[in-house]
C-alpha cells in the first residue's frame, strides 16, 4: 500500500502568500541593509536612516502579520514557507549569515576595518559616527556587529511581543532580553568605554551578564590584570562577576531554573528567541540528536573548565609576595570547591535515594585528578601537554567563533535557532546540570489532558520531545530546557505549565500524573 | 502466545505498548491507514502548516522494532472466529491466540442527496487531508455541515488559507447540545468574529451536482437558499467503525459490545477505543465515548486483562478539552447543556471581552461541587478531580481557587471576580486564601 499523504511534506500546497504590505516591509528592511553595504560616505544621517529602515521594515511586517488578526497562536503555513522549512530561501539565508560571520571573524578588513592605524572605510567606516558619539573612538567590526545585533533583538523583539500578545509570560521575558541587550550588552559598556582613556588600553569586558564560562577568557591574565588595575570600575566588575558566577547564578538557577539566564537575560538566547523565533521548529527531536547533544555540550564544558584552570595556573607564581594567590593556594581552593560540590551532591543523592548522580561524582573526581596532574606537571603549567595559550587559541577559534557564531547563528534556518545553546554552550551545560539535579524548576503536565498532537515537541527550540513526557503525564525535567514557555503556549489543550516548587525537589519528575489503571 | 491487534490508533497502540510492558507475548498490529501510529487529533495542524505528517508520530520509527511490536500495513477483510485467523487484503492470513479489535470510528453520512459527489469530504483519516488539499486550490468557498468539534477544526483549517467558510449548523447556537447557553453563545460570537459565515438552525437539504459529478453548491432545507461552493465538508459526528465486520458472531449494537473488562462475547476477542460500546457504562457516562483518552485507558486496561490481571475499565470523572479557533476549552465533571438543571446552581463569570469564562456548578442544597467548565482559562486536572471526588463545597473551592490555576506564570487570576459573582449570587462574602504555587498544590494533592 502506498504511503498516505506523502505529498504534504514534499510539495508545498497553495500556501497563503505574503500580501503587498508585507512584501513592501521586507523591501524596506532590505533597503536599509543595502544602504549599509553600499554607502560610500560617513554620514550620521544616512546611518540613522538605514537603522530606521531596517527596524521599521521588521516592525511593519510584524504589525501587518499579527495585529491585523485576533490574538492567538500564529503558526499558519510555517512548514510551507521556503524560508522557514529549509527551502531555497532558508538555505540562501543560512549561506549569507554564515558568510557574514566568516568575514566578521577572520577577514574584518573586507568590512572596511582600518588595519594598522588606517582609517575605517566601507561598512565599519559607515558606523564611525555612531561609535564616535557613544565612546569617542572609531568603530570596529565588533561595534558594527554589536549595533546590528542589538537592532535585531529590538526589532524582532517587538515582532515576538506582538506575535504572543495574549501571553504575559512571553511579553515580560522578551522585554527582559531586549533591555539586557540594549543596556547591559551594548549601551552601558560602550558609554563606559568613552568615560576613561585608560579603558582603551586596558580593555576588559563591561557586559556584566556575559559571564564565565560563556565568556571563556574572563580568567585570562590580561583580563584579570586590566580589571584589577583600572580603579573602582574594574574592581567592581571583577567582584560582581565573581559573585555572579559563584553565588547569584547558582541561587537564581536553584529558584527558577536556567531560564532566568537563557531566555530572560543572555544575549545569544536573546537573539535566538527574537530573530531566531521563525526557525525554532527546525531543531531535531530525535533521540539520536539528544545523545549527540549530551556528549558534545558536556565535553565542551569539561574543556573550558580544565582550560581555565590550566591558564590561571599557568600565570600564577609561587612567590606569595608577588601574587595575591599562589599556585598552591589556587590548587587548594579549586580542589576544595570541587570536594564541597561533591559532598553536596552526595548529600542530595542520600536525600533523594537515587544513584543516577554517580556520573556527576565521577566527573568531579576526574576533574580533581586532572588538576592535581596539572599541579604535578607544573613548571610550565601546561595542561594537555601543549601550551595553554595555544590550546585556548584553538578553543577560541573552534568553539568561541566557529560554533557560537558561524554555526550558532548561520545555521538558524537549517538546524533551528538554538544550535549553539543546545550543543555548544558551556554556560548552558553548567546551568543545565544544576537545573536537572538541583533546581525547583520543572514543567508540569495537566493530568490526562494530552492528546499527543505534537505541537509542543515541534516548537521546542531545544529539540526536547516534550510530548513523550506529556502523554505519559510525566513532568519534564531536562537539563537543556531553557524555559522559553513556547511549548506551553502552543499546546492546544492547556497541558503544560512552567513552575517552581521546593518541596519535592529530589523526587520531581519521577511520578506519573496520568490516571493509570489501578491494579488491586 | 500471539496477540493480534487490528487498528494502530491510540487504543490499539496503547494496548500493544502495555502488553509489551507486562509480558513477552508476540504482538502484531495490523492497520490500513498508515504504516506508523500518528496522532489523529493533529490532522488539522498538518493542513495548516503547523506540523508535518512526521511530527504527528508520537514515537520514532525505530521504537516498534526495539519493543518487538510487529507492524503490518494492510487491511483486514474478515475474521474467522472458528480457526482464529484474519484474512488480509494483500498479505494472506494471520492466526492469533487473542484478538483485539481497535478499528476506531467512521464519519456519519445521513443519506443526503449528493453526499457521494466529488468535492465532498470528511475529516477523519489521513487520506481526507489529501482530498481537502486537492480541492483547496482556487477554492472560492467551503461549506461545512455539522457544528461539532471536527466541524470547527475544519473551518479553522480553511481559514488558515484565507478560504471563505460557511458552517451549516443544526443547533440554535454553536454546540449548544453540549455547552451551557452562555459558553455556546460565546463560541458562536467568536466564530463570527473570525469571519466565518455561521448558519444556525439550518439543515442540509442537498448537495448540488455541477453536471460533471462534482459538488457545486449546497441547499439549505429551512430557507431553500443555495450556497455556491467548491468543497463540502460533512462533519456531523462519527459512529463506531464496525460495518467492515459484516455478518459476524460478535455481538454489536451501535458499537462492539464489551464487558467491564473489555471482552466481547467471544472469549479470546477484545475490543477497545472508538469502535466499542460498553454494556454497563458508569453512571453518568455514555456507552460510546469516542475520545482520545478513553481509547488510551481502554488499551491499558485491556492489556492488563490479557496479561492475566483482572481489571475493570474505569475512566474516572469525566473531563475533556478542545479548542475553538483561539479559545481553549476544558471541562471537568458533570456540566449539562442549556440551562443549569433543577437542584443545581451555576456560578458563572465571564470576562468583559467575552472570550474567557469560568463556570462552577454545584448542588444547591449540599453546596458540593459537581463540575467546572472553562473557556480561555486553564485549570489543573488533578485538583478539580479531587474536589469533585471528595464532594468539596463550592465555598471551599472558591477560597482555595489558586490551587486550580494552570494558566502560564504572570497571567491574571480571576478569583476575586468569581468571589464577587458568588457574593452577588448568594450574599455570602468569602475571602480567598493565598494558595499560589506548586508547593501548595502538591501538599493539597497528597493530603
Ligand atoms: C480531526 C479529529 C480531531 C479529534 N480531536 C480530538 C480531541 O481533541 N480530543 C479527543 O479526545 N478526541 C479527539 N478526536 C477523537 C480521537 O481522535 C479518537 O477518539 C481516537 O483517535 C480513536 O482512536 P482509536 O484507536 O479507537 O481509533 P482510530 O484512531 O480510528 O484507529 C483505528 C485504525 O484502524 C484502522 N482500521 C479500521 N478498520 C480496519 C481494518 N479492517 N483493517 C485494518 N485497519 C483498520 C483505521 O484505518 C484506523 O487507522 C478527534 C478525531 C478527529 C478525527
Ligand atoms: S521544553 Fe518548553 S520551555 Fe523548555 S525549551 Fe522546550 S519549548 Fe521551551
Ligand atoms: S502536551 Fe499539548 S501540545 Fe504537547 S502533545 Fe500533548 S496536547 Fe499536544
Amino acid at each position: 500500500m502506498s504511503q498516505p499523504y506523502k505529498s504534504m511534506s514534499l510539495v508545498h500546497p497553495n500556501p497563503k502568500n505574503l500580501d503587498i504590505v508585507q512584501k513592501a516591509m521586507i523591501a524596506i528592511s532590505l533597503l536599509g541593509l543595502l544602504l549599509i553595504v553600499l554607502a560610500q560616505e560617513k554620514s550620521s544621517y544616512l546611518l540613522a536612516l538605514s537603522m530606521l529602515l531596517i527596524s521599521s521594515g521588521i516592525i511593519g511586517f510584524a504589525w501587518r502579520s499579527y495585529l491585523t488578526r485576533p490574538s492567538g497562536i500564529q503558526n499558519n503555513g510555517i512548514w510551507f514557507r521556503s524560508i522557514s522549512s529549509r527551502g531555497i530561501l532558508g538555505w540562501i539565508t543560512g549561506l549569507i549569515l554564515t558568510f557574514f560571520y566568516i568575514i566578521l571573524y577572520w577577514y574584518p578588513q573586507y568590512l572596511g576595518l582600518g588595519i594598522e592605524g588606517a582609517p575605517n572605510r566601507g561598512i565599519v567606516g559607515f558606523f564611525d559616527p555612531l561609535a564616535m558619539a557613544l565612546k569617542g573612538t572609531p568603530a570596529s567590526q565588533w561595534f558594527v556587529y554589536g549595533t546590528l545585533y542589538t537592532l535585531a533583538i529590538f526589532s524582532f523583539g517587538i515582532k515576538f511581543i506582538w506575535k504572543y500578545r495574549h501571553n504575559r509570560y512571553q511579553i515580560l521575558r522578551t522585554i527582559s532580553v531586549m533591555i539586557s541587550q540594549m543596556f547591559f550588552a551594548y549601551l552601558i559598556p560602550e558609554l563606559l568605554e568613552g568615560l576613561n582613556e585608560e579603558y582603551s588600553t586596558k580593555w576588559f569586558d563591561k557586559d556584566l551578564k556575559n559571564m564565565w564560562p560563556l565568556d571563556y577568557d574572563f580568567f585570562d591574565q590580561w583580563h584579570i590584570a586590566n580589571m584589577s588595575s583600572t580603579g573602582l570600575l574594574g574592581w567592581s566588575v571583577l567582584i560582581f562577576s565573581l559573585l555572579l558566577i559563584f553565588v547569584i547564578s547558582p541561587y537564581l538557577t536553584y529558584r527558577y531554573g536556567k531560564r532566568w539566564y537563557c531566555s530572560w537575560v543572555c544575549g545569544c538566547g536573546g537573539l535566538a528567541e527574537t530573530a531566531g523565533d521563525s526557525f525554532r521548529h527546525l531543531s531535531d527531536k530525535s533521540l539520536k540528536s539528544w545523545k549527540i547533544e549530551r556528549w558534545l555540550i558536556h565535553s565542551i564544558l569539561v574543556f573550558v573548565v580544565v582550560m581555565t584552570i590550566a591558564v590561571v595556573y599557568g600565570y600564577l607564581g609561587d612567590d606569595s609576595s608577588r601574587y595575591y594567590i599562589t599556585r598552591t593556594m589556587f590548587t587548594v581552593i579549586v580542589v576544595s570547591l570541587l570536594v564541597v560540590t561533591g559532598l553536596i551532591v552526595r548529600f542530595w543523592m542520600k536525600q533523594a535515594g537515587r544513584n543516577d548522580l554517580n556520573k556527576v561524582i565521577y566527573g568531579i573526581l576526574g576533574l580533581i585528578g586532572v588538576i592535581l596532574l596539572i599541579n604535578y606537571l607544573s613548571g610550565s603549567g601546561n595542561a594537555f601537554f601543549i601550551d595553554n595559550y595555544t590550546f585556548k587559541k584553538w578553543y577560541g577559534l573552534l568553539i568561541g567563533a566557529t560554533f557560537s557564531g558561524v554555526i550558532g547563528v548561520g545555521f538558524y534556518p537549517l538546524m533551528g535557532n538554538r544550535v549553539w545553546c543546545r550543543f555548544g554552550c558551556p554556560m548552558a551545560a553548567i546551568l543545565g546540570l544544576q537545573q536537572k539535579f538541583f533546581s525547583r524548576f520543572r514543567i508540569t503536565t495537566n493530568g490526562n489532558q494530552c492528546i499527543s498532537c505534537g505541537n509542543c515537541s515541534t516548537y521546542c527550540e531545544m529539540g526536547i520531545d516534550v510530548r513523550s513526557y506529556a502523554q505519559k503525564g510525566q513532568d519534564i525535567i531536562r537539563a537543556s530546557c531553557v524555559g522559553c514557555g513556547i511549548c506551553a503556549a502552543v499546546c492546544p489543550r492547556g497541558v503544560l505549565r512552567l513552575e517552581n516548587a521546593g518541596t519535592d525537589i529530589f523526587a520531581k519528575g519521577l511520578e506519573l500524573r496520568n490516571n493509570h489503571v489501578m491494579v488491586h | 502466545m500471539h496477540i493480534a491487534i487490528i487498528g494502530n490508533g491510540i487504543s490499539g497502540i496503547s494496548a500493544a505498548r502495555w502488553i509489551r510492558k507486562l509480558s513477552d507475548y508476540k504482538i502484531t498490529v495490523i492497520s490500513s491507514e498508515s504504516e506508523y501510529f500518528f496522532s489523529r487529533t493533529a490532522l488539522m495542524y498538518i493542513y495548516m502548516g503547523h506540523m508535518r505528517y512526521e511530527d504527528t508520530k508520537p514515537y520514532e520509527d525505530w521504537f516498534w522494532d526495539k519493543n518487538r511490536i510487529n507492524l503490518i500495513h494492510d487491511y483486514v477483510e474478515s475474521i474467522d472466529f472458528q480457526s482464529d485467523t484474519l484474512s488480509l487484503k494483500d498479505q494472506g492470513q494471520i492466526s492469533y491466540d487473542q484478538l483485539i479489535i481497535a478499528t476506531g470510528s467512521a464519519p456519519n453520512r445521513f443519506g443526503w442527496p449528493g453526499q457521494d459527489l466529488k468535492g465532498v469530504g470528511s475529516l477523519y483519516h489521513l487520506q481526507d487531508l489529501g482530498v481537502m488539499e486537492h480541492y483547496s486550490r482556487d477554492l472560492s468557498r467551503a461549506v461545512i455541515v455539522g457544528g461539532g468539534l471536527i466541524g470547527i477544526e475544519m473551518a479553522e483549517m480553511f481559514l488558515s488559507r484565507d478560504i471563505p467558510v460557511t458552517m451549516v449548523v443544526r443547533e440554535k447556537s454553536f454546540w449548544d447540545n453540549i455547552l451551557p447557553t452562555e459558553e455556546s453563545l460565546m463560541i458562536s460570537r467568536h466564530i463570527v468574529r473570525h469571519h466565518i459565515d455561521l448558519r444556525l438552525s439550518s439543515n442540509l437539504k442537498e448537495i448540488v451536482d455541477d453536471g460533471a459529478g462534482r459538488a457545486s453548491a449546497v441547499i439549505i432545507a429551512e430557507t431553500g437558499e443555495k450556497i455556491p461552493c467548491g468543497y463540502v465538508g460533512l462533519t456531523a459526528g462519527v459512529h463506531p467503525n464496525i460495518q467492515w465486520l459484516g455478518e459476524t458472531p460478535i455481538e454489536t449494537n451501535r458499537g462492539i459490545l464489551v464487558s467491564d473488562r473489555l471482552q466481547t462475547n467471544i472469549d479470546n476477542v477484545w475490543a477497545i477505543g472508538d469502535c466499542v460500546e460498553l454494556r454497563n457504562p458508569m453512571p453518568g457516562r455514555r456507552g460510546v465515548e469516542a475520545i482520545w483518552y478513553t481509547g488510551r485507558m481502554m488499551g491499558e486496561t485491556c492489556a492488563y486483562n490479557i496479561c492475566g490481571q483482572e481489571v475493570s475499565y474505569d475512566p474516572g470523572i469525566w473531563f475533556n478539552s478542545a479548542k475553538f479557533l483561539d479559545i481553549e476549552y476544558q471541562v471537568y465533571g458533570d456540566i449539562r447543556p442549556y440551562a443549569t438543571p433543577e437542584g443545581q446552581e451555576s456560578l458563572y463569570w465571564e470576562h468583559l471581552e467575552g472570550e474567557k469564562s469560568v463556570r462552577i456548578v454545584y448542588e444547591k442544597a449540599s453546596k458540593k461541587v459537581v463540575g467546572f467548565n472553562l473557556m480561555g482559562i486553564r485549570f489543573r486536572h488533578e485538583v478539580c478531580e479531587q474536589w469533585i471526588k471528595t464532594s468539596t463545597s463550592v465555598e471551599e473551592v472558591l477560597i482555595n481557587l489558586d490551587l486550580a490555576h494552570f494558566d502560564p506564570e504572570f497571567y491574571q487570576s480571576y478569583k476575586n471576580e468569581l468571589l464577587e459573582t458568588y457574593y452577588k449570587l448568594t450574599g455570602h462574602q468569602l475571602s480567598a486564601k493565598e494558595m499560589n504555587g506548586l508547593d501548595k498544590v502538591l501538599s493539597f494533592l497528597n493530603s
